[in-house]
């Protein structure tokens, strides 16, 4: 009898946390969290694209860190955010093929000036103010400002944005040299 | 379309290769093999063959599982050397199933478990070696009799018969105790060296006969420091570090503790010294990393001579300077150059 | 005083194949159908253009100004006429273009009108570095690093030692040798020059041991304010921190520069450079290249720089084949070429042509130490090689990674054929990228964070105007108030101290 409430006891002890809520969240516990999101997002590429499906790299930032989203959603940042993510949070690389497939090339936004009407659609859109213009004024990027999040493209009515590659230094990096002992299977 | 792949500098090479330097090791031990054969029959030989067999055929099998390129990786050399090494550890008489089973321990878990060439922790060789000496000790225990002072050493029908064969009567009518045992054994009777010494098993520094075959193993060893196949650090240390534990033992007691050229003059301790504790893999990379691996070695090994219960403990002290590998490296690591030292 | 010399860790005793090209007098390359200068052809910011498509330029003309302090200007090597500003291939291992100037020679070679610096030892050391800065000189040795930097940090701080490095100490390199054979003056001058642009306490000439000839050379014009030093024959002894280590003892501090230990290395061919500078006003517009390796007729060349690599094998007798590579350099650092229609630079030292070796496999690393035995700076080549296989940046760069000068020696003595040096590129280059990259988002969060900083005062303003009372009337009257407050200043600015109405602004 005493054996059998014993091991009740026990497993009541083992399955109790499936049922209760964990506690409230404490000061120093939010403090962590407020460290770790600010440490995730500064390994995010900072584009505010929102092609993570948040508004925003801080947002994203905040939901990876309560759990609430994946960390291979960010294409601007490609395979090397992965990879930062993972090490940063203490995940096992995963399979190559989940996440971005390749680094994005660096681009940056370009105003056809035949075309723009001067409307400020695009510089209201522009998250980094990298847009200079006022109504009726020609509109123009500033390169170095630019970070290629593609957010001005749509909201101009006569299409006159595209995205260049950037120019100035070049992106060329040397390449990892291939081991052919890896693996043939 | 692939791109052409970009070419870094240095655009040449000094021309040595993995291989190369398998070759190498295997020429010095020729030297130790062929006094091995004169003197007690081609019972070693048979050894070798069987061994090196086994370990290229484990080893295909296991690149094969794995799905490396098998030629490439055989291409290299380096299990054909675990093998060889292993088989000149063993006693010639040892019988095919201890000799395979510890080869392919060896292969299988001291080697590829950790990933395969340059990954191991353990020196492959050791660890085979000392898995069929803790599992199997009665047939390790079988050395063959020196032949001034016992029976003829044994023709090859004889050796393939007692390998392939082991009946208990058959080896034993060409068995005898190895050096070392001889000794540990009868100090355990409480007999003094000097009596001991005069046993015709002994030669003039060793055993006889194994003194000669340690010879051969240190000609061979200096051989490969004079080639650069290895570098010095290794072998001095180790022979250090053993004299040093023999020697204050034997100038305390004389009478019970057998002297450092003894101890020297054993085939274990020059192929220790010279072959096993410089594999590169598995011991310490910088110059003084590898004195205070080899000395750590010397000195363990000394001690488990004399005091350990098995005659020889060069295999276990190996195996602890393999454990102690990755802290020696990490404490003697050589500034670098503008670093405040 | 005999100096004693001391000696650097590692390296290699590499076979020189000098007496290929070091007894010949060097040929002058002919003119070249077209000159391509690249813009950049040093350490820093690339140059500026200051010509434009058209123009007719002449010899030692500058043709794009220093963008910057840590830049260095390009003039034209040759008379002739401006036929494009635009991407041409440039020497690159992956062949990518650069933004280059081309002339068309008009076959004149007519010069600019340079003027030389009168009485140098009296003109200010200020003077002489603005002299080498519009004369574009960089480092002619390899590095290219702005010289009138590296002197002006040598005036800014005391410079003990001047050295002047003539070690060519890879194999097949002789353009240093045959420079000082054929122009030992300019050196011996360039010396002084650059000695007393900084005020070095002590002056040395080093060239190595198995340089007689240049040492005789040099030996007839070297006074007692000038050291003569013949450093062992040992690669990589010409590597500025291993020179220093054998001539002075010192080392170079990690990260640090060799002015921090008051010690100021120059290339003769800078030197000389120098004295072209100071007492012509003649600019680099051309340079000594060795041709050789498997050509023909190896030879040191005196080549107009933008000349194609071309036209210098072929005056060797050359024409390129397949199955041999063609390097721009030495054995050991030199860059691969994929084309030769690519122009010598202020950099280029050497064209070698070689047997392309077999294709090597790439082994494990069996933990041999051979490469940590050779490296010259005392790295761990194979902790750097393991931490770059796995990732770990971080870690290769506590490990000392950007020390690493990419001598080679390394990836030359691994047994198991490890391209290190490539993976050590590799890993310098994917830290910069990242540093770009983490600075460029850090600089885009500030500005996206004070975007919305200034889109939520812009919103509280807005709603304390509409709580003041309804949006139109609460607009109408803070515009009525602030017009009426404008009038209000006017007036009283027109009124004025003699109360007269005044013209308005």
């Amino acid at each position: 009898m005493t054996a059998l409430l014993l091991v009740c006891a026990l497993l009541a002890c083992a399955l109790a946390p499936m049922f209760l809520r964990p506690p409230a969240v404490s000061s120093r516990g939010s403090v962590r969290q407020a460290r770790l999101v600010s440490r995730i997002d500064s390994l995010l590429p900072q584009t505010q694209c929102g092609e993570c499906g948040f508004a925003g790299c801080r947002p994203y930032a905040e939901a990876i860190a309560g759990g609430k989203a994946d960390i291979y959603l960010c294409p601007p940042g490609g395979p090397v955010t992965v990879r930062q993510l993972e090490q940063l949070l203490g995940r096992s690389p995963a399979h190559p093929a989940r996440g971005p497939a390749a680094t994005p090339a660096t681009v940056v936004a370009h105003i056809d000036e035949d075309l723009c009407i001067g409307c400020v659609k695009c510089v209201r859109a522009c998250p980094v103010d990298a847009i200079l213009g006022a109504a009726g004024q020609m509109h123009s990027i500033l390169p170095a400002q630019c970070t290629g999040c593609d957010l001005c493209v749509a909201p101009c009515p006569v299409d006159c944005i595209t995205l260049v590659p950037a120019a100035g230094k070049s992106q060329w990096q040397w390449p990892r040299p291939v081991s052919t002992m890896a693996a043939t299977a | 379309m692939t791109e052409p792949m970009v070419i870094s500098s240095p655009h040449r090479h000094v021309g040595i290769t993995v291989r190369g330097v398998m070759v190498r090791v295997a020429a010095a031990l020729a030297p130790g093999i062929l006094v091995y054969l004169w003197i007690f029959g081609p019972g070693v030989l048979i050894q070798c063959v069987l061994a090196m067999a086994t370990a290229v055929a484990t080893e295909a099998l296991i690149l094969r599982w794995r799905g490396r390129p098998i030629r490439t990786a055989l291409g290299d050399g380096s299990v054909i050397v675990t093998g060889l090494l292993l088989a000149l550890c063993l006693s010639p008489l040892t019988p095919w199933w201890v000799t395979l089973m510890a080869t392919v321990f060896a292969v299988a878990l001291g080697k590829h478990a950790f990933g395969g060439l340059g990954q191991n922790l353990f020196n492959p060789a050791m660890a085979g070696f000392v898995f069929v000496l803790l599992c199997f000790p009665a047939p390790m225990n079988k050395w063959p009799a020196v032949p001034a002072a016992g029976a003829p050493a044994p023709g090859l029908m004889n050796s393939l018969g007692v390998i392939f064969v082991p009946k208990a009567e058959a080896v034993d009518a060409v068995s005898g105790a190895s050096a070392l045992n001889h000794m540990k054994s009868r100090l355990g009777l409480m007999e003094m060296v000097s009596e001991i010494r005069s046993d015709p098993v002994y030669g003039n520094f060793g055993g006889r006969g194994w003194e000669w075959i340690a010879m051969a193993w240190l000609a061979g060893g200096v051989a490969l420091l004079v080639l650069g196949v290895i570098r010095w650090h290794i072998p001095a240390a180790f022979i250090a570090g053993m004299t040093c534990v023999s020697g204050i033992t034997w100038l305390m007691n004389a009478d019970v503790y057998a002297a450092p050229v003894f101890h020297l003059a054993t085939p274990g301790a020059m192929l220790g010294a010279f072959f096993i504790a410089t594999d590169p893999v598995t011991a310490a990379t910088s110059d003084r990393g590898r004195l205070a691996y080899g000395v750590l070695i010397g000195i363990l090994a000394g001690l488990l001579r004399i005091w350990g219960i098995y005659p020889d403990g060069i295999a276990f002290a190996v195996l602890i300077g393999n454990a102690c590998a990755p802290v020696i490296d990490r404490y003697t690591q050589p500034r670098v150059l503008g670093v405040a030292g | 005083m005999i100096r004693e010399l001391h000696a650097f860790p590692g390296g290699l005793p590499l076979a020189h194949y000098m007496e290929w090209t070091c007894g010949e007098e060097s040929l002058l390359q002919p003119l070249p159908a077209r000159i391509v200068l690249p813009l950049q052809q040093h350490i820093g910011l690339p140059a500026t253009p200051i010509v434009n498509m058209g123009d007719k330029v002449l010899k030692g003309q500058k043709i794009a100004a220093a963008s910057g302090y840590v830049s260095v200007s390009i003039h034209a090597s040759t008379s002739g006429t401006v036929t494009d500003i635009g991407d041409h291939p440039a020497p690159h291992p992956a062949g990518i273009t650069a933004r280059c100037i081309v002339i068309e020679p008009d076959g004149e070679d007519h010069w600019y009108d340079i003027r030389p610096v009168d009485e140098y030892t009296t003109v200010d050391p200020r003077r002489l570095q603005e002299v080498i800065r519009d004369c574009g000189i960089s480092g002619l040795g390899g590095a290219g690093f702005p010289a009138h930097v590296k002197i002006n940090e040598g005036v800014e701080n005391a410079v003990d030692t001047l050295i002047i490095n003539g070690v060519e100490c890879e194999p097949y390199i002789t353009c240093d040798d045959r420079l000082i054979q054929e122009k030992a003056s300019y050196v011996v001058a360039g010396t002084r020059m650059i000695g007393h642009a900084v005020q070095a306490k002590h002056r040395v000439i080093a060239v190595e041991s198995d340089m007689p000839a240049a040492y005789a050379a040099l030996a007839r014009l070297v006074g007692d304010d000038i050291e003569l030093v013949q450093v062992p024959a040992r690669y990589p002894a010409g590597g500025e921190k291993q020179l220093i280590q054998v001539i002075t003892g010192k080392e170079v501090p990690c990260g640090g520069l060799a002015i921090h230990i008051g010690i100021l290395v120059q290339n003769v061919a800078t030197a000389a450079a120098v004295y072209r500078a100071v007492t012509r006003g003649e600019p680099v517009v051309s340079r000594y290249v060795t041709v050789a390796g498997a050509v023909p007729r190896p030879r040191n060349l005196q080549v107009l720089l933008g000349t194609p690599v071309t036209d210098c094998l072929r005056t060797c007798g050359y024409e390129p084949q397949p199955g041999e590579r063609i390097i721009l350099g030495g054995p050991m650092m030199g860059q691969h070429l994929r084309s030769t229609d690519v122009p010598i630079t202020k950099t280029s030292n050497c064209i070698l042509v070689q047997q392309e070796p077999e294709p090597a496999v790439e082994l494990p690393c069996i933990r041999c130490g051979n490469c940590a035995t050779a490296c010259p700076i005392r790295l761990l080549p194979q902790q750097l090689y393991l931490d770059t296989r796995a990732g770990n940046y971080d870690a290769a760069r506590q490990h000392h990674l950007f020390d690493c000068i990419e001598c080679g020696c390394c990836s030359y003595v691994c047994p198991s054929h490890i391209p290190l040096v490539q993976y050590y590129r590799h890993a310098k280059s994917h830290i910069s990228a990242e540093e770009r990259r983490r600075d460029g988002a850090d600089h885009a969060r500030s500005r996206f964070e004070a975007r919305n900083d200034r889109l939520r005062a812009d919103a509280s303003a807005e709603t304390q105007r509409e709580s003041a009372g309804n949006t139109a009337s609460a607009n109408s009257e803070y515009v009525r108030a602030a017009v009426e407050r404008t009038l209000a200043r006017r007036q009283a600015r027109d009124a004025g101290p003699d109360g007269e109405t005044g013209s308005h602004d």
